[in-house]
């Protein structure tokens, strides 16, 4: 994993500045979907190799709820963004 | 050829030339019963079980590397059933009963070691809750003893007792657990399996998984089609990728978890010994290195190697539960991908998909399970239903509201 990520609004910190809550593909269902939806939001994932999206919280910093776009088999990171900009917000 | 002590002795006076290789390298046939995708310890004791406890002797083990290339060969060789959760327990218990006849069982020296291991609690919440754990495995028929500080004394002298923010207060001790040669498990049920006719495939990569009107037929390998009647995956951390190929999406996320060995020292840690204000274990190996590990890296991951900062963070809680080991040098270092479920339980179950069976989601709590999960596994494929002790570990769990959820961590495949 690298050792520093680019915060958008911090610049570049350390990664242990940050928690990682996973996965950031799932979108969260209206309330009132079906049971399978909530169902595959809640334990389904993809987890591919390669190029994934995760959801990331710098805690030690802006507090602010990133999603890290980076390859988990080489650990080479393409971008980080807030996740309100990135249009979903974090749980 | 069968090992013993008088083969040992014949082999030593003719020069050792006689030794013959432990398993054949066969090459694929076109169509098998069964066919096991990963030759790790599950992938080989499934097929070890299915030839020698099912009859079904027409079985191939697909291995994309070399046999036991992967976690099997990678974890810290700790075999135990101090579970808590009914739908674990008896499993465990069960693996820890084959585990105990498994040497003569497979005409092979495991070294199977049953030093006891010593979970440590660190206050008065925490003694509660291993107390219920130890309340809920003699429940289970397996003995468990709660130790207080003066006997982890006399027993542990090395450990820090007075720690300011984590005093050590006693300890839940299961006798029968303890250690095994992780390769030789591997090596073992290899060996047993191919004595037994079971064909296995080494640098043979599954790239494609073929359905005829839905039904599973066969893979497509490196080395070509191979068809079955049906398909188990073994694959571990990759269980997803294997799954996707049959179009399955599985509540499992793919972490890295790193162990750790020192230098050879004489012998001083004589029991598995595990830290309750961390996730830090230990024991020593029977070379004398001191073998340990904590909690995996926290990020999803199919690399096999971690970051320093967890292994920085592992020896931190080490030398707080062991001033000594700052003394000691760490020789080596690595990582395993782990298939992290969404309830920190495994899966052993049949899928939506004829004639496709998974076994995964073993977390990092797989090595132990070895048998156990090579047996249930064989049992599900050759009758059809799940064995007794396996019913809890269903794939459809999540969906219907049964998780086994040790940690109580809920759905979050990091916190398990």
């Amino acid at each position: 994993m690298a050792s520093l990520i680019s915060c958008p609004h911090c610049g570049t910190r350390p990664k242990e500045e940050f928690l990682i809550r996973g996965d950031a593909t799932p979108v969260r269902p209206a309330p009132m979907a079906a049971e399978e939806a909530w169902h595959d939001y809640a334990h389904l994932r993809a987890n591919p190799r390669g190029r994934i999206r995760e959801h990331w919280q710098h805690v030690a910093g802006c507090r602010r709820w990133l999603v890290v776009e980076r390859d988990n088999f080489t650990h080479e990171v393409f971008g980080v963004t807030d996740a309100a900009k990135a249009g979903e917000g974090a749980r | 050829m069968r090992y013993s002590a008088l083969s040992i002795l014949k082999q030593a006076f003719a020069g050792n030339l006689g030794w013959k290789p432990a398993w054949r390298e066969p090459q694929p046939k076109s169509h098998y019963d069964v066919i096991i995708v990963g030759g790790g310890g599950h992938g080989l004791a499934t097929a070890y079980y299915l030839a020698k406890e099912f009859g079904i002797r027409n079985v191939a083990v697909i291995e994309k590397g070399y046999l036991g290339s992967g976690n099997v060969g990678r974890n810290t060789t700790i075999v135990r059933s101090n579970y808590m959760l009914p739908g674990n327990e008896p499993f465990y218990e069960f693996s820890l009963k084959l585990w105990e006849g498994l040497e003569q069982d497979l005409n092979y020296n495991v070294m199977l070691s049953q030093r006891g291991i010593i979970s440590l609690f660190h206050n008065d919440g925490q003694r509660d809750h291993y107390i219920r754990r130890g309340n809920a495995m003699m429940m289970e028929g397996v003995a468990a003893e709660l130790l207080d500080r003066e006997t982890l004394k006399k027993m542990l002298p090395f450990l820090n007792f007075d720690h300011g923010r984590f005093p050590i207060i006693g300890g839940l001790l299961q006798r029968r657990a303890g250690t095994a040669r992780h390769d030789a498990v591997a090596w073992g049920f290899a060996r047993g399996a191919d004595r037994l006719g079971v064909d296995l495939i080494q640098n043979c990569e599954v790239t494609g998984i073929r359905r005829e009107n839905g039904v599973v037929t066969g893979v497509e390998t490196t080395k070509g089609f191979i068809g079955c009647n049906k398909l188990a995956l073994a694959a571990a951390g990759n269980s997803s990728r294997v799954g996707e190929m049959a179009g399955l999406k599985l509540p499992l996320e793919s972490h890295v978890l790193q162990a750790f060995v020192t230098e050879g020292l004489k012998p001083c840690i004589d029991h598995v010994i595990t830290y309750g204000a961390g996730h830090f274990y230990i024991s020593q190996s029977d070379k004398g290195g001191l073998v340990f590990g904590a909690e995996i890296d926290g990020y999803s991951s199919y690399a096999q190697r971690g970051n320093l900062a967890t292994a920085e963070h592992v020896m931190e809680e080490g030398v707080t539960m062991i001033p000594g080991l700052s003394r000691v040098r760490v020789l080596r270092s690595w990582g395993g991908v782990m298939d992290m479920s969404m309830d920190g339980s495994p899966i052993i179950d049949r899928t939506s998909i004829e004639n496709l069976y998974l076994n995964c989601g073993w977390c990092y709590g797989g090595f132990k399970a070895t048998p156990a999960s090579g047996f249930c596994f064989a049992h599900l494929l050759a009758k059809g239903e799940s064995h007794h002790v396996a019913r809890a570990l269903r794939l459809d769990r999540f969906e219907r509201g049964f998780p086994i959820d040790e940690a109580g961590a809920g759905t979050q495949p990091n916190l398990h």
